[in-house]
């Protein structure tokens, strides 16, 4: 099957230029002023649209195995396709936990059979409790590059720092979910004026920002890697942004959520709006959008965390905590960005080619299972493309997602800019905003 | 804010102005009547059905609730949840559901979670939701009922009528609330009353067991409890919540009585007008000596006994009246 | 009283007077002869309790307990009965939530009279016959209306009346102890 992307901008990693693309046998063939379509090629019309490489998502619950009725490998590649995503990199927080070779392989096995990437990141520690190392190496072997607990940070300093050692030689990374449990624990919601008024339990930012400290600290001392996930404080994006710039091995991601809803939404006393670390006040949605639009954060990533509505709908303080984000993030990184005045190359630097980075999915890292994902559109490469068209306004809503679960806090929120075209692995997965 | 409560919900004491809030205590000023007659019923919510539903167990509560819905003549569903299908895991929209397939008009529910009342008040919007109690969040019915009785006691020693006085009693009058604010719902429900109707709010505690933020409270720390006795029109003094592990935000009871119990010694600091006031069930000995809390100053019972007329003011402003519209 | 001054200045600003019916020396005159009436027929003025219906049946109610005090110079039992929590229509009406009911003694055996300003549906009556049950059982119930303007929807019928009004629906009465008013009712 071929493809003519007509007169897209095509949005390079420093700046942009209209052209056309020929997608060949599922590989980018050429790209030119004008190229003349082959016979039998579908034309796609990309005028007015943003052309750029796949977006990637650094932060996806997929649920499987153990919460199949939330979501599904090929439930969530759907939903991450329709969202423009060409490659997902799945949480081992399902139940068994991922953390050894089997569970990783079958993760990847099934992963493989959907229209995307998906890659996988390992559990830390066995079981994710917190106690014994799991086998890094072993699931390094099999191509993870990213390890971590999420759902829950790594609670002790002395197993952070032995994972950090034994994970440098493997040149991997470990991805740590912030909040220091102690100072979290029982807590529903951001803790501050509304959780007071509101009569919840706060989990304080400085659950979150303590142990980004200490895991900075932790790599200056064993010269690690580690990733921040889904930072959501002013002073956390400050630290990190601190450490980066002595040099330290530290990279970092904000998740849609913590950049356009605060503390507030809870006011209503929603579950859908229950999410770890916590929605967070208005200075912080603030910084978090500045740290954005300034180039101070590598990746949005999704965090996407699907739930069944009859466990969303218990009392907000016995909810679980997580939102879906695969299918409205790039709308809502647009408006993050500043909207009509959004910068192209910021767009798909923290969509796709930032989280790429972090995931090492890049040509230049020759990863064994996947292809290439967060480059430039050169020829020969397996064509990972995603058309995104800043001009359609559009609604959010619970009742049009592609996840098998509900629980989207954008329910009838006005968005604007949406993916009308997603090649992935070199197939058309979307065409005109719809599943092909 | 919301002028009325007729035909609405009754959730939280945080939107009400003081027209809303006088509204409900003049309509209790009626009902107080009617609980002196030989006869305590009339037949205002006749035909009309109650649920009670309490998901944490109060039996106070409950009984003032269920009192004040049978001498309006309304009939009284009352889910036992110790050994009803919740145990069993079942969910409280659903619940809820079964509950209203019967044909109720008002739900009145307690429950551990906060904001559970206004999740029940989503899913049956033609239902009015009463709350009482929900985890640390409001307790309505007794701020309204607290507020009340102090107007009660005051007028009384205007020789006014408390209708009459409107919240003119209330402007200026220094409240003095003591003991476990943060995980008080009283406390909550207490403040956002006492403001609304003019008080100068106080707050006394222990660091440990006040909210991590008070703004928005339009209230003040103070600095030396004693001192703040001396200066307090009315002590409100809150149960210390064992049942939800305030024990280990304090050292030990016996250093929380010391330092914030209303103790005889004390209680000797008040000025002898001074309103001493417990939502109970109390911890006699821990946060109120009982000779305090049997001295002449403590209004105890007074409260207990005006439950019934607030919460009958309460369920019949709420259900048959009609909404008006709100004012910013 | 807040609650009390606006539903009642509610209710007067949507009222448009046209013509006055009773001047304050009417209503003096047709409550004294209304008294004069009570003492004849009732003849053991000791057993009568005079309930002024809240709200606008209290203010003649006192009054004519005055009449009857002065006409009989003994004491005649009064107080007020407020019909709220027994009305058929209460979500439909404007509630005063200052509008108490005052039954100073126990009612049974006594002869009660129930005085109120306009006489009109009889629904208000009504509520009221059944509010007097909670009080006890009395000997017997009459009632006194300063202005009876027709329109009855249920079998109720005065025993004294200050005057007999035929008006139409699109009519409105107000009758206070001060003066009488016939006018419409403004719904813009």
């Amino acid at each position: 099957m071929m493809y003519v992307l007509r007169q897209g901008q095509i949005v390079g990693p420093s700046s942009t230029r209209v052209a056309d693309v020929l997608v060949r046998d599922g590989r980018i063939s050429d790209v030119a002023e004008r190229i003349s379509a082959p016979a039998g090629a579908l034309e796609i019309d990309a005028e007015d649209c943003w052309v750029g490489p796949g977006l990637v998502d650094l932060h996806t619950h997929l649920r499987e195995p153990g919460r199949e009725a939330a979501e599904t490998i090929e439930s969530g590649a759907r939903a991450g396709a329709i969202g423009g995503y060409c490659a997902l990199v799945a949480m081992p927080n399902t139940e068994p936990a991922l953390d050894n070779v089997a569970l990783v392989s079958y993760v990847l096995d099934k992963g493989a059979r959907t229209p995307l990437d998906i890659a996988v990141a390992g559990a830390i520690t066995q079981g994710r409790e917190g106690r014994h190392l799991a086998p890094l190496a072993e699931m390094a072997a099999l191509g993870v590059r990213l390890f971590t607990d999420d759902g829950i940070g790594v609670q002790d300093p002395s197993l952070m720092r032995r994972a950090l050692d034994y994970a440098r030689p493997l040149g991997v990374r470990l991805a740590q979910h912030c909040e220091d449990e102690s100072l979290a624990a029982g807590g529903s919601m951001n803790e501050g004026v509304v959780s007071s008024r509101l009569g919840l339990v706060g989990r304080p930012a400085l659950a979150e920002e303590l142990m980004v400290l200490r895991d900075i600290e932790l790599v200056r001392l064993t010269r690690g890697a580690v990733h921040f996930l889904h930072l959501s404080t002013a002073r956390s994006i400050q630290m990190v942004v601190a450490a980066r710039l002595e040099g330290l091995d530290v990279t970092c991601e904000v998740a849609p959520h913590h950049f356009t809803l605060d503390e507030r939404a809870c006011a209503g006393f929603d579950a859908q709006f229950k999410v770890h670390p916590p929605l967070r006040t208005a200075t912080d949605v603030a910084a978090l959008r500045e740290a954005l639009r300034a180039g101070l954060v590598d990746a949005v990533a999704t965090d996407h965390a699907p739930h069944s509505p009859e466990l969303k709908d218990r009392a907000f303080d016995e909810a679980p905590a997580g939102v879906l984000g695969l299918e409205h993030a790039a709308a809502l990184t647009y408006e993050a960005l500043g909207a009509t005045k959004s910068n192209p190359v910021r767009f798909f630097e923290v969509l796709s080619r930032g989280p790429a980075r972090v995931a090492r999915l890049r040509a230049a890292d020759h990863h064994p299972r996947h292809s290439a994902h967060g480059g430039d559109l050169v020829k020969g490469e397996v064509a990972n493309v995603t058309i995104f068209d800043p001009r359609i306004a559009w609604t959010a809503s619970r009742d049009e997602l592609h996840s098998r679960a509900r629980n989207t806090p954008y329910d009838g929120r006005d968005l604007t800019g949406r993916v009308t075209t997603t090649i992935a692995k070199g197939r058309l997965v979307v065409h005109e905003g719809k599943l092909v | 804010m919301i002028n009325s409560i007729r035909g609405r919900n009754l959730l939280t004491l945080n939107e009400l102005s003081d027209t809303a809030i006088l509204e409900v205590l003049d309509t209790a000023e009626l009902f107080v009547e009617v609980n002196q007659r030989t006869i305590k019923k009339v037949p205002a919510l006749k035909g009309r059905v109650v649920a009670s539903l309490f998901f944490e167990e109060s039996t106070r509560t409950r009984l003032s609730f269920e009192t004040a819905a049978k001498r309006l003549s309304a009939d009284v569903l009352s889910l036992a949840v110790a050994s009803s299908s919740v145990k069993k895991g079942e969910s409280l929209r659903d619940t809820i559901a079964t509950i209203d397939a019967l044909g109720i008009d008002a739900v009145v529910m307690r429950h551990q979670s906060s904001g559970a009342a206004h999740q029940v008040g989503g899913y049956v919007p033609h239902v009015r939701v009463i709350n009482a109690g929900d985890g640390l969040h409001q307790h309505p019915t007794q701020g309204l009922l607290d507020v009340f009785t102090v107007r009660q006691v005051l007028a009384e020693r205007a020789h006014a009528k408390g209708s009459e006085t409107g919240k003119e009693l209330f402007t200026g009058l220094r409240v003095l609330i003591v003991g476990d604010i943060r995980h008080s719902r009283v406390a909550r429900s207490d403040i956002a009353a006492y403001t609304a109707l003019g008080a100068e709010v106080r707050v006394a505690a222990p660091g440990t067991l006040l909210p991590a933020s008070l703004e928005e409270w339009s209230v003040r720390v103070v600095d030396d409890f004693d001192e703040a006795l001396e200066w307090a029109d009315v002590v409100g003094v809150l149960r210390l919540q064992r049942e939800r592990g305030t024990g280990s935000f304090v050292p030990s009871l016996a250093e929380f009585t010391e330092t914030f119990g209303l103790t005889s010694e004390r209680a000797r600091r008040l000025r002898p007008h001074s309103i001493i006031m417990h939502p109970g069930p109390m911890n006699r000995g821990v946060e109120i000596d009982s000779a305090v809390a049997d001295s002449p100053a403590a209004v105890i019972e007074r409260q207990v006994s005006n439950g019934v007329p607030i919460r009958m003011a309460a369920l019949y402003l709420t259900v048959t009246g009609t909404p008006e519209e709100k004012t910013s | 009283m807040d609650a009390h001054a606006s539903s009642s200045s509610r209710r007067r600003d949507a009222f448009v007077p046209r013509s006055l019916l009773l001047s304050e020396d009417d209503v003096r005159r047709a409550v004294r002869r209304m008294a004069h009436e009570v003492v004849e027929r009732v003849r053991d003025t000791e057993s009568l309790v005079v309930l002024g219906l809240q709200t606008g049946g209290v203010g003649f109610g006192e009054l004519l307990a005055a009449s009857l005090i002065d006409i009989t110079s003994a004491e005649v039992c009064h107080g007020t009965l407020d019909v709220s929590f027994y009305r058929d229509d209460a979500a439909q009406r404007p509630f005063v939530a200052s509008a108490v009911s005052r039954v100073p003694v126990d009612l049974n055996d006594r002869l009660v009279l129930l005085v109120d300003d306009v006489l009109f549906t009889g629904r208000t009556i009504r509520s009221a016959l059944n509010a007097l049950g909670d009080f006890g059982r009395p000997r017997a119930v009459q009632l006194a209306v300063m202005v009876d303007r027709g329109h009855r929807e249920l079998p109720i019928r005065p025993d004294y009346v200050g005057k007999n009004l035929p008006t139409s629906l699109s009519e409105e009465i107000i009758a206070t102890t001060e003066c009488g008013w016939i006018g419409t009712r403004d719904d813009s």
